[in-house]
Order: C-alpha cells, then structure tokens, then sequence
C-alpha cells in the first residue's frame, strides 16, 4: 500500500489559518490560492478543517470548497460542523468527496452508521483529536482540542469502525503546529488496530518525521499543514524524501 | 452545433460535481439528468456512483433506467461507468447479500481481500492511488480509454468491494493491493467501467476522460 500525502487546510472564515496546538490562530492567507498551489506541486489529496464551524455558521467553507473543485482534481475531504446526513449531503454537492466527522461523531456515534449507510463507509473519515494522559494512554478531545470527554482513543478507535468509519484522521493535539514531529506513539496504537487506513496528523516539521511515523508508526497517509504553507518544503520536495525512504508513493509528473 | 454532450446519469449518488467538472474540462457539456429520454439521445453516457450496490440498483429501478441502461449498451453509445458505476455493469454483487447488477460486462462484485496474498491483515477500505498496469502484458491500451496514459500512472481508488471480470478479453487494467490483482478497467465493446476515480485522478483521470470524450 502506499502512502498519501495530504495537505491539511484549517479555515476560519475566509481565510487559511494555522494554529499551535489548535490554539491561537495565525491568518496564512488565501485558502483558494494555497490549495492551488499543493495541487500543482503533486498534492494527493485536500483536507479542509473548520475550526469554528461549531460557533458559527459554515457558508464560507462551502463556497470554498466549491472553488476549490472547480480546478482541483484529487479527493477533498472536509470536516469541521458537520452533524447531519443532511450537512453531509451538502458539502458533497459543492464538490466533497468525503468527511471528517468528530465532535458531533461523540455527541451521537449513531451518525457514523447512518453517513455510512447513506454514502459508503471511504466517504466517513472519523477524526479524533487526542491528547495524551499518561503512558500509553490518549484521550479524546473535541472542540478542536477544547473539550475533554473522558474516552480512550483505542477503544474509539474500535468503535468507530465498528460503526462504519472508512478511515481514521488522528490529530495530536500536543503536537499540533509545534514542529516536533508527529506522536508516533499514539500513530503507532491506532494503526495497531485499526482495520481501515490511518491519516496522521499533527507535528510535522520535517520530511525525516514522515518517514518516521509511516515506518515506525504504521500510517497509511500524512497531513502536512505548517511544513507546506511557511513554505519550508514543496509537494515536490517531500515526495522524493518519501522516495528515497524507500516509501511508495504515487507516481506524479514526467515519467 | 454545440460543443458534444455528455450525459451523467443522476440517480442520486454522491459527487456528481466532480464528474461534472472533470468532463467539463475535456470541452464537453454536460448534462445531469435522471430522464430515459434524454439518455437515450446522449452523444455518451456516464454512470457515476458511490455508496452501497444494492441501494445504487434500487434507485436505478426505481426511476426505471435499468432497462434504459441495457438499451445504451445496445444501442452502441460509449458508456463508463465510475467506481461504484463500473460494479454496477456486472452480473451480480455479494455487497449486503446478493443483488443482481445490470449484466452487461460477465463477471462478479466482491470484497476488496482484508488480507495480502502473503497471509497478512490489509486495510480495506482500499484507498489509495496506486499504479495501473495493462492486463494482458501483450496488448497495449491503445484504442482504449487508456491510450493516452503510461503503464504504471497513478490513480485515486477509494473502494471497499471491487469487479471481477469473468473473461480475461474484458480486462484492460489491473492495480495491485497486497499482492492481489484489482481489476482498475474492464470493457467490453462501447461498455466500460473504471473501479478508480478518473475525476479525482489529477491530469492522468483527465487524459483518460478526454479520451472517452472522444480525444
């Protein structure tokens, strides 16, 4: 199987922002621009994450991912306010393909079965934004890291596939923006029981950590955020590292 | 005379927008319809489709296209079918018990395998872009969908359950996963299927779309 290079796009409004350890948001600039750009450089594929979508209404986030796909043409997964089959439907008509389900995935996991049903288990990612309690031990947190919810992220893990999840988004939220690297142990425990494929996300500062946590901590797929939008690394440039790592990764550009 | 018209069956199923604006980009209208009418009058016909098989043919029955589907394969008019729409041109799916499909290219629907040809456990659903080859070493994919892409580009597949083919003859692609062979392309006369995702596929989908839309 090979690996997906993601690039993770978290929007407050109309605009592209980055936080730290999904605090203090920092305005990045355009997410239309951004995203075009990741396309043209070889991205596999676009996660858009709206970060206050629980506060306030989600009309830009539609808008944008309708722009998006209207010159983007690999897989768009978006996530952030969604709580209805009815949410879900709409984000797929401006040109989603799947989403990303988390706090309202906790509030009812009903939902998880029900967008399954409906759309098909690859359309459902459940994200999990986790933090660590101790050795070993995650828990879960929604909100965008906010609140607390008392449960095991490996027994959510289970459970959500169980429930009909395609894919697992796993979030450290303590490593969230700081650069450090991805938590290749908590990557490592989720992919350990995880029948379905796992997107890492969170502390990626260089390409030697994507090498990390696909080889020591089983992901099936990366999200980028920081690493692409400061400009530190292109698609390009993190592809061939994945390469040379011995990683497969999809074949982009002149043969 | 207009630019030539594609119509992308609409029976409910998933991204639409998406197959709208890949086809859009090969110069082609295109038109969304559930009508049997104006399928029937189509330049070429597009099945999209994700989701379960049996609700897919369910809807399709419903709206009373599977008779006008048959009658577009008959009729001699290029047909593709997408992801979900290439299972559906088979004979049967074992997806939530057993349903008939739309029998026009022989073969079966079956789970994508959870575990690699080397005994180990896989993860399913397969999603992933992964390297498409020609079946049949022998023969290129020329005069096929796939004769403007190279053996061994990458496309997007995002699929839990995959087709079968029963005759070699229909084979035109395959990927592997875990060392099992997925069949990426199958076809049979105007009849095709694609078990990946052409529009979601970055500029190698749109060659192939391009091609269907008649280069």
């Amino acid at each position: 199987m090979g690996i997906r290079l993601i690039a993770r796009l978290d929007i407050k409004g109309p605009n592209l922002i980055k936080s730290v350890q999904l605090e203090g948001l920092r305005v990045i600039g355009s997410p239309a621009e951004h995203a075009l750009r990741y396309y043209k450089q070889g991205i596999d594929e676009l996660l858009y994450m709206d970060c206050v979508a629980s506060l306030y209404g989600r009309n830009h986030l539609n808008d944008i991912v309708k722009s998006a796909a209207e010159d983007i043409f690999v897989p768009i997964t978006v996530g952030g306010g969604i709580r209805s089959v009815d949410d879900v439907l709409q984000i797929l008509r401006a040109g989603a393909d799947k989403v990303a389900v988390n706090t309202a995935a906790v509030m009812n996991p009903g939902l998880i079965t029900e967008i399954a049903h409906r759309f098909g288990s690859q359309c459902l990612v459940l994200s999990i934004e986790a933090k660590n309690i101790g050795k070993e031990r995650w828990e879960v947190y929604t909100d965008n890291g906010r609140q607390r919810t008392g449960i095991d992220v490996i027994d959510w893990v289970k459970r959500g596939i169980a429930l009909g999840a395609g894919e697992i988004l796993i979030t450290s939220v303590d490593r969230e923006g700081t650069r450090k690297g991805f938590d290749i142990a908590l990557v490592n425990a989720v992919s350990a029981e995880s029948l379905v494929p796992v997107i890492a996300s969170g502390g990626m500062g260089s390409t030697a950590d994507l090498t990390g946590v696909v080889l020591n901590g089983g992901a099936n797929a990366v999200a980028m955020a920081d690493v692409l939008h400061y400009g530190r690394f292109d698609v390009g440039a993190i592809r061939a590292a994945a390469l040379a790592s011995g990683l497969e990764v999809r074949q982009f550009g002149p043969t | 005379m207009g630019r030539p018209e594609v119509v992308v069956i609409d029976y409910g199923a998933g991204n639409l927008f998406s197959v709208r604006r890949g086809l859009e980009c090969c110069g082609v209208s295109v038109n969304l319809t559930a009508d049997p009418e104006q399928i029937l009058r189509a330049q070429r016909v597009v099945l999209p489709g994700v989701g379960a098989f049996g609700n897919a043919m369910r809807a399709l029955e419903y709206l009373g296209l599977v008779e006008v589907i048959k009658r577009v394969a008959e009729n001699n008019i290029p047909l593709l079918g997408i992801c979900l729409g290439m299972q559906l041109l088979m004979d049967e799916s074992d997806e939530f018990g057993r349903t008939k499909g739309l029998g026009l290219i022989p073969g079966r629907v079956v789970p994508v395998p959870t575990k690699t040809t080397t005994g180990d456990q896989q993860k399913t659903p397969h999603i992933d872009w992964s390297a498409i080859r020609p079946s049949d070493r022998a023969r290129s994919w020329k005069g096929t969908l796939l004769e403007d892409i190279q053996s061994g580009d990458s496309v997007y597949f995002a699929h839990s359950f995959m087709a079968v083919p029963s005759n070699e003859t229909h084979r035109i692609a395959e990927c592997a996963y875990g060392g099992h062979e997925i069949s990426a392309v199958s076809g049979k006369k105007n009849v095709v299927g694609c078990q990946f995702h052409p529009e979601k596929s970055g500029e190698v989908g749109l060659k192939i779309l391009r091609r269907f839309c008649g280069g």
